[in-house]
């Protein structure tokens, strides 16, 4: 592991870093809310998804739904937190119609998960180790609608009360790049982990990014939170935009007030919310309706033996057990589909250890980059991981050459079918038949004799007479056995 | 026959299997009690229709041999239990004609067990008060009197409502709720039995919530056994409410009758207080000394932060209260009174539908809990329950089965009388109740005795947590020992 450099801004009296650290909401994969039975699907029509509870009607109690605390415990471990076997509710009071109760339940100063660790790999081999100071659930609320009426607004509670989980890192990010990495990983160990789907396009993970600046290694300075970023994208402009906002200020003598800032994506620019005196005092209490949450070591031991295969665990075990570079096990392991699709390939393989690295190319180079050529994901590829296994296993064997398999590639992507007995049917097998081969070589020997008699001396001109056998074959002789009779007829 | 409202419970439930007269009979018999008795304001909202259907469903049942432990018997329904299609409004403007579409937890095992509802009972507004004058519907009238005066007497509060239609056999039990002492303060200034059981032994679902970590429901009832018969069906572990707790809940009536010789009652030196009226003493000696003569055996012990606990618990209560209440802010139910913004809005429905003692419990709750003062205050308060808490433990650890105080400090007063110029004069009502609820523990107020004016007074007993069935012996002991006291009709 290398340590990362990352990015100064060079300002005006000198050079200038930046110090960001982020809290992740993350809405838990659930069937039912955080404390109610209600459905959390997406899209229901407006407030049909809202128990009595939801609705904060008078006498509601809440009742803690287990599978989102075991969500969270998962993902603490997937970040390699502490689990704390005690957690407390507590009450967030402030009044906004999209908060029935007229206080969000979360917790504060108990969270459920502690201290953690996510490794994040940046460009060019480097990574950086980012904190996370902790992990707690907490109610999502519901969600206004103001475009119904021009005089009123509506409020639709579906999706009130679904629990989120709160990830807060510590202020380990140095640049934008880190945080987008950062995000990125998070989202991949949450899609492993299913405990998140890490839709950013609905809102089922959104950042809030603190950013301040300092002269590199000084004293922090004062931060600004930027809420609400639902794209990796927008993250990172809102975050340069951000630093070089901060960095004029000081330049130009002036003093950073804390504050609460929006980003506005069509112009660019992070724009003020409210600032540190408007801010809420949320009275926080533990909620006296809920017991404070609790449950044993075992519990804990019983979800961490039953953790899939993470990221950074899957990657260790293509680059031991296959031989993979790092960047193309990293490639392979981003995204929880594409580590599945190779996962069934290497499970279809004839002979994983020899053709296991193999086929990890033909997933990086032919698959990705001809999915990303088409705009498509690996969840809408035309050919399945079986085919693909199928094409790899035919060269792996000799049935075919690399050439001829990219053919048949295309001819799987545009037309499906099996590539076996594509192969059969369109005479694309490879010739390792000696005496058709050798009559082919001899052929050409005596047609070049002036090239033959070069390469006595030079033998890398081989190449030349490869080709040209390779040529007249059709692309179907074995290459191997092409270069063994060349050699030993040509005497090298 | 006689009048159908003057028997107990336990008597009337003998009636009904006998046949000697028809819950349709029983009931109308209290509805019209209800009619006759409107000065008394108990109740907010009368259902006879409901009652009368609900009664005759009883009838059948008992005539098929189906009947419930409560099968046929009327009830009254503090207006803090949420009723399924009946209006409900905790007393409170805020609440409006708030109907709800579920049932209490507790009313609904009331129902199931063949219980009749007779109507909503009048309460402090969301059961802040200890005089029922905070009620958005008026003050309610105690059946007592003082002797040779006309003057109308509060029946205590919260449950106001509650005491004063036991008292006047308006109804043959009825439902309540204490945070501080509204079950068993009421039951003194009435001469009722009311017991707030302990912690987590009833579900609060469905109930509208004052301050959570405190409120539990119970009955007031005519008679240490009709207390315990409703207890049994009101008490229970109920998934919903997480707070309540997993634990079978006994034949409370077998508890009746059942001998106290060789238990260990404490009297707690510190509930002695300064001033204390020499008749409260007395009372407190008397009975004592029946306790002991049924071969208790009386231990003098010490809960030396008693005094914190009144103090502590006006912090506690209003701060969970103002949380609590934010939900009403006339967005989805109840009163909305329009403004030119969401802020104004709030502000408008919220000055408009609570009542002063609201107003001032919520904004005491915001000020403990806001930044700053929370750990002066809230914090220490919690310290404080933590302390009073081991205090008894720290008493039953000695081997003492119960507690006996006095229930309140004062025979019931005049409406209008406390708490005008100073609130804390009307909170000091429940200085010898509060600890309870801030400890968790089960509490019975029985009526002992009655003061120089003849206003009924009442004794407490303080249990082990979930050992109500001592405090239904030793309550049944004093009762037997002090007799029944019913208040002379007036109206």
């Amino acid at each position: 592991m290398s340590v990362a450099t990352h990015k100064l801004i060079k300002g005006a009296t000198g050079d200038w870093e930046m110090v960001i650290g982020m809290e992740i909401h993350a809405q838990v994969t659930s069937k039912s809310k955080l404390f109610s039975g209600a459905s959390t699907e997406f899209g229901g029509e407006p407030n049909t998804h809202v128990s009595l509870v939801d609705a904060a009607m008078p006498g509601m109690l809440p009742v803690i739904n287990e599978e989102c605390v075991r969500q969270a415990v998962r993902t603490g471990l997937g970040l390699n937190a502490r689990i704390n076997l005690r957690s407390v509710f507590d009450r967030k009071n402030y009044f906004y119609p999209d908060l029935p109760q007229g206080y969000q339940i979360s917790q504060y100063k108990s969270p459920i998960v502690g201290e953690g660790e996510v490794l994040v790999e940046l460009e060019g081999g480097r990574s950086v180790t980012v904190g996370v100071e902790r992990l707690h659930l907490e109610q999502d609320p519901g969600k206004m609608l103001h475009d119904r009426s021009p005089s009123l607004s509506f409020i639709d509670f579906n999706r009130c009360g679904v629990a989120l989980m709160e990830i807060v890192s510590k202020p380990d990010i140095r640049d934008a790049e880190q945080a987008k990495a950062y995000v990125t990983k998070l989202r991949s160990i949450l899609r492993y982990l299913g405990t998140c789907d890490g839709d950013m396009e609905k809102g089922n993970l959104r950042a809030d990014v603190n950013v301040s600046v300092r002269r590199p290694g000084g004293p922090l300075g004062t931060r600004c939170e930027i809420k609400n970023m639902n794209s990796i994208a927008f993250m990172g402009q809102a975050i340069e935009y951000e630093a070089r906002r901060q960095i004029e200020i000081i330049e130009d003598g002036g003093a950073i007030e804390q504050e609460t800032r929006r980003f506005d994506p069509n112009k660019g620019e992070t724009q003020s919310m409210r600032s540190k005196e408007e801010a809420h005092d949320y009275r926080y209490f533990p909620d006296p309706d809920l017991l404070p949450l609790e449950f044993g070591q075992d519990f804990v031991d019983g979800l961490k033996a039953a953790l899939p295969e993470l990221p950074d665990q899957k990657k260790a075990r293509f680059i031991a057990a296959f031989g993979l570079s790092p960047y193309d096990a990293s490639v392979l392991v981003a995204e929880r589909e594409s580590a599945e699709f190779y996962e069934t390939v290497l499970a279809k393989l004839a002979d994983r250890a020899r053709d296991g690295k193999m086929a990890a190319n033909w997933v990086i180079n032919e698959l990705f980059g001809r999915l990303n050529k088409e705009g498509r994901d690996i969840t809408g590829s035309p050919v399945t991981a079986s085919q693909l296994a199928a094409i790899v296993d035919l060269i792996g064997e000799g049935t075919i050459s690399g050439k001829i398999a990219k053919d048949l590639f295309e001819i799987v992507w545009q037309e499906g079918g099996d590539p076996r007995a594509l192969v059969e049917a369109r005479g694309m097998k490879q010739v390792t038949d000696l005496s058709a081969i050798e009559k082919v070589v001899d052929d050409i020997i005596a047609a070049n004799p002036d090239k033959a008699a070069q390469v006595r001396d030079k033998p890398q001109a081989l190449g030349w007479f490869v080709g040209q056998v390779m040529k007249s074959s059709g692309g179907k002789a074995n290459p191997q056995v092409v270069n063994d009779l060349l050699k030993s007829k040509l005497g090298i | 026959m006689t009048d159908l409202t003057s028997l107990t419970l336990a008597e009337a439930r003998k009636g009904l299997a006998q046949k000697s007269f028809t819950s349709l009979e029983l009931t109308d018999a209290h509805l019209s009690a209800i009619e006759a008795a409107r000065v008394l304001n108990a109740f907010v909202l009368e259902t006879p229709e409901q009652a009368r259907a609900m009664a005759r469903a009883a009838d059948g049942k008992i005539a098929s041999g189906e009947g419930g432990p409560l099968a046929g018997i009327p009830l009254g329904i503090k207006d803090l239990f949420a009723t399924r299609g009946v209006r409900t409004t905790a007393c409170s403007k805020i609440l409006g004609n708030f109907v709800p579409t579920y049932e209490s937890t507790v009313t609904s095992q009331l129902w199931r067990d063949g219980a009749v509802m007779l109507g909503k009972l009048n309460n402090d507004e969301f059961a802040m008060g200890s005089s029922n004058e905070t009620s958005c519907f008026g003050p309610v009238g105690n059946p007592w009197r003082r002797e040779g005066s006309n003057a109308t007497l509060v029946p205590g509060g919260s449950s106001g409502g509650s005491a004063s239609a036991v008292a006047a056999l308006l109804c043959m039990g009825a439902t309540a709720t204490d945070t501080g002492g509204s079950i068993r303060q009421p039951a003194a200034f009435t001469a009722t039995v009311g017991i707030k059981p302990t912690y987590g032994r009833c579900s609060r679902w469905g109930i509208v919530a004052f301050a959570s970590s405190l409120d539990q429901a119970g009955p007031i009832a005519r008679s240490v056994r009709d207390a315990a018969m409703l207890l049994r069906s009101m008490a229970g572990h109920d998934p919903k409410d997480t707070t309540s707790v997993d634990i079978a809940v006994p034949d409370y009536e077998a508890a009746i009758g059942r001998s106290v010789k060789g238990m260990k009652i404490g009297i707690p030196r510190e509930y002695r207080l300064d001033g204390m009226p020499a008749e409260i003493e007395k009372l407190w000696s008397e009975g004592a000394a029946w306790l002991e003569a049924a071969g208790a055996e009386l231990v003098e012990v010490s809960l030396p932060h008693t005094k914190y606990a009144l103090p502590a618990y006006y912090i506690v209560a209003p701060a969970e209260a103002s949380s609590n209440l934010a939900r009403y802010d006339g967005v989805r139910y109840g009163l909305r009174e329009q403004g030119r913004n969401i802020i104004e809005m709030y502000e408008n429905t919220r000055a408009e539908g609570f009542g002063a003692e609201v107003k001032r419990r919520v904004m005491i709750g915001t000020y403990v809990l806001s930044a700053g003062y929370y750990d002066a205050y809230y914090l220490r308060a919690q310290k404080v329950r933590t302390l009073i808490k081991k205090d008894f433990e720290d008493c039953f650890a000695k081997g003492v089965n119960a507690i006996l105080t006095p229930a309140t400090p004062s025979a019931a007063f005049g409406i209008g009388e406390k708490g005008g110029a100073d609130p804390v004069e009307m909170y000091l009502n429940d200085i010898f109740t509060v600890t309870v609820n801030m400890a968790g523990l089960p509490g019975i107020a029985v009526p002992a005795g009655k003061d120089a004016q003849g206003l009924p007074l009442g004794l407490q007993l303080i249990g082990r947590p979930f050992d109500e069935e001592t405090l239904f012996s030793l309550g049944e002991v004093i009762e037997e020992a002090a007799g029944r006291f019913t208040p002379v009709r007036w109206w």
